[in-house]
């Protein structure tokens, strides 16, 4: 295998890259010296969702020569709330297509490789040796775990930033005298306990914020100035506008990063988070349902059915099937308020969180109980066109 | 010992929505357990079944993590802020 060559230094700056930089160039913290770092780096982003809109957007404009973006998504009428680099006419389009162009057309003079492609262990690794530095802006417990892994295995570090509704997380991992995510979080959670940015929601702006002190931390390092984030872990809460910070330590015992590592290689990570680390689909097996179409006929036909509808008042607000309104929090401490005796037809939005109020009842004891397949975005497809969709 | 405890956004649904609890207590151990004896939907999402800190939740006493102190043991002091910082995994 051979060595990498060394790749050729870049000339100096133009002379129009000397004007569209001249207010790094002027600060002593960057100067010449710095913009050329920016010139050679290579940085690699995983996501080009809402952590990943400002920060290519902020890499870009100051210049880092070499941008890699892996995402294998196509843009949603739902992320304009939030990823910046979309418009309108964007939507239906991959996002990385739409996002290199945004990109280029403010900064052309940068290169920008796409990987439209889902991020695996079978091809992390490789993708990241050709890189400095990695910026994670996923969204879900395997692959921020195959993130970390890769780069503590391949020595670059992790630019790591985190959302979740009004409160967002950065730090850096994988820096070889810091901590890694294992080092923080050595499991993840059990599926289902922490929602998507779909079924908890998100400030559309908190992304915003977050991902540009990811882009901040990314310049930083590369420019090899200031006080990074290395063992330190930012945290941002929006609604109180309050930053604090706590410290991480490296885990001596890290299985990964520690002094006796036991991790080598990369995992399979969807089994490690119990399969459901993102937006999984519901077991086919053993859970009752009923299509919209079937309720609907039901419903024409007289039957006695007692709507439940396990989402939250606001939701309740936005459209709704005149169910019985018991958030899906409540209950565990509300079930009394159920009459097992009756036909009961639980819905949600998407059939997610229904599914969980079924099983709950089930093992209460309830055995007339079906889930409402796909929710209430399901009747609004089958049924009444006329609902709006959220 | 009266102290803070912060609630994460995740887990401010099982505290009635507040983002803090004042509560007093000796060590972390007895704050936590005063915690989800006032709050006992948060119990699971802060303790396994049989009875320790989930590892996907860290705990900072100010801003140093539990487990390089005395872990449940760490004594309190007033005016001391415990931190709940589960990992968020949002960034889409």
């Amino acid at each position: 295998m051979p060595t990498e060559t060394k790749m050729v230094e870049p000339p100096l700056l133009s002379k129009e890259e000397v004007l569209r930089y001249s207010r790094h160039l002027i600060m002593p913290e960057v100067g010449m010296e710095g913009q050329l770092k920016l010139k050679r780096a290579r940085v690699l982003m995983i996501g080009a969702g809402g952590l990943g809109a400002p920060l290519g957007l902020y890499l870009a404009a100051a210049g880092v020569g070499h941008l890699g973006i892996v995402d294998f998504d196509v843009v949603d009428f739902t992320n304009l709330q939030r990823q910046v680099t979309f418009s309108t006419s964007d939507v239906g389009r991959p996002k990385l297509a739409a996002a290199r162009e945004r990109l280029l057309a403010m900064n052309p003079t940068i290169d920008i490789a796409t990987y439209e492609t889902r991020l695996t262990s079978q091809n992390a690794l490789e993708l990241f040796r050709g890189y400095d530095l990695v910026v994670d802006g996923t969204d879900n417990f395997p692959t921020r775990y195959l993130v970390n892994d890769a780069c503590v295995l391949t020595g670059k570090r992790n630019v790591y930033g985190s959302i979740f509704r009004f409160e967002g997380q950065v730090s850096i991992f994988g820096a070889p005298e810091g901590p890694c995510y294992r080092c923080l979080y050595p499991e993840p959670p059990p599926p289902g306990l922490v929602p998507s940015c779909a079924e908890g929601g998100v400030l559309g702006v908190l992304p915003g914020i977050v991902g540009s002190i990811q882009a901040i931390e990314t310049i930083k390092l590369i420019l090899g100035s200031g006080d990074h984030l290395i063992g330190r872990l930012l945290l941002f809460d929006a609604l109180g506008m309050r930053f604090r910070e706590l410290k991480l330590k490296k885990n001596p015992d890290c299985p990964l990063c520690g002094k006796h590592p036991t991790i080598t290689k990369l995992i399979d990570y969807e089994e490690f988070c119990g399969i459901r680390g993102e937006e999984a689909p519901i077991p086919q097996t053993q859970m009752p349902e009923i299509t919209p179409r079937e309720l609907k006929q039901r419903l024409d036909r007289g039957d006695d059915l007692f709507i439940l509808d396990v989402r939250e008042p606001h939701e309740y607000q936005i459209c709704n099937l005149n169910g019985y309104l018991l958030p899906l929090g409540d209950l565990p401490r509300r079930v009394n308020e159920l009459d097992s005796s009756r036909e009961i037809v639980a819905h949600c939005r998407s059939g997610k969180r229904s599914a969980d109020a079924v099983e709950f009842l089930r093992k209460a004891g309830f055995r007339k109980i079906w889930n409402l397949k796909g929710g209430i975005l399901a009747w609004a497809d089958d049924v009444d066109p006329a609902m709006p969709k959220y | 010992m009266p102290i803070n405890v912060l609630i994460p956004t995740p887990l401010r649904p099982f505290v009635g929505k507040r983002n803090s609890v004042e509560l007093t207590a000796p060590t972390v151990g007895e704050a936590l357990r005063t915690l989800t004896e006032q709050f006992s939907d948060l119990r699971k999402h802060l303790y396994t079944d049989d009875g320790r800190i989930r590892s996907f939740v860290n705990v900072y006493v100010n801003d140093e993590d539990i487990r390089y102190l005395e872990k449940e043991s760490t004594p309190l002091k007033d005016g001391d802020t415990i931190s709940i910082v589960p990992s968020i995994a949002g960034g889409r």
